[in-house]
């Protein structure tokens, strides 16, 4: 049941990003991943909620393993930073890490203590 | 009326089969990402598997990115599936966020994250540059 659960979620997640990245990357200057940022901030933001509020078994499967693993990822924003880098953006690579990295820790702590 | 801002212009009816690729291969990287985390038990309160993923799938994801744009032509739903759906799937932001925030030991989540940081993002240069080798790309 719980393997159901987080393929369900995930199958919605994933798509979610790619919604969600194209939105984004629509409506601002190319160059920076502003789509993939936004992605998992608001997924740490939601995976927060989510993990600091008591849920049933079930549903922490299908919203948190599921959905909000699939909905956020660590591959792309690896490639993205390594290629920024690459392209001699070392300062557009460095802003990204780091708004990344403790804007998504900051919103998970936020998310957590909003529910827990 | 212009449509150079509507970013929904252009997702249907073509984005279509993008779409159900993505589900249908984050489907596949979420279960073995579930797999590797049933596997993988956490050592001292690390999240050993998180850890794996994270920096197995950016390896992954580099190395698959320099095959497909620079290696081959593939079909143009390879790389959402394997890439956006699979790889995607596989690896996770908001768990690595969440599990740095719940750890008992301030010590133990500074190392998680540090330690992800860097060890993911060599590995996606590893990736890249490993097959651009191999391949002789470039």
């Amino acid at each position: 049941m719980t393997v159901l659960l987080v393929v369900l979620g995930a199958a919605v997640g994933a798509p979610a990003r790619y919604v969600v990245d194209k939105a984004v990357t629509a409506r601002v200057a190319a160059g920076f991943p502003w789509g993939t940022l936004v992605v998992n901030l608001t997924g740490c933001l939601l995976l927060g909620l989510v993990s600091g509020a008591t849920l049933p078994a079930g549903a922490v499967a299908l919203l948190g393993t599921g959905f909000c693993g699939a909905y956020t990822t660590y591959s792309t924003f690896g490639y993205e930073a390594v290629s920024l880098a690459e392209r001699a953006r070392r300062r557009a690579a460095l802003t990204y890490v780091l708004a990344s990295v403790v804007g998504g820790v900051a919103l998970a702590a936020t998310g957590y203590a909003l529910t827990s | 009326m212009s449509h150079v801002d509507d970013p929904d212009v252009g997702l249907v009816p073509e984005h279509g089969p993008v779409i159900a690729v993505i589900a249908a291969g984050g489907a596949l990287g979420s279960l073995a990402r579930l797999g590797v985390s049933t596997v993988l038990p956490h050592h001292g309160g690390f999240p050993l598997s998180t850890f794996v993923e994270n920096v197995l799938g950016c390896f992954l994801l580099g190395a698959l990115l320099v095959v497909l744009t620079e290696l081959r032509r593939p079909h143009p739903l390879v790389r959402p599936f394997l890439g956006t759906g699979v790889l995607g799937g596989f690896t996770t932001f908001s768990t690595y966020a969440v599990d740095s925030v719940t750890r008992d030991s301030a010590g133990v989540a500074v190392l998680y994250v540090v330690l992800t940081l860097v060890l993911a993002l060599a590995g996606s240069w590893a990736g890249v540059v490993t097959v651009r080798r191999i391949g002789g790309a470039r």
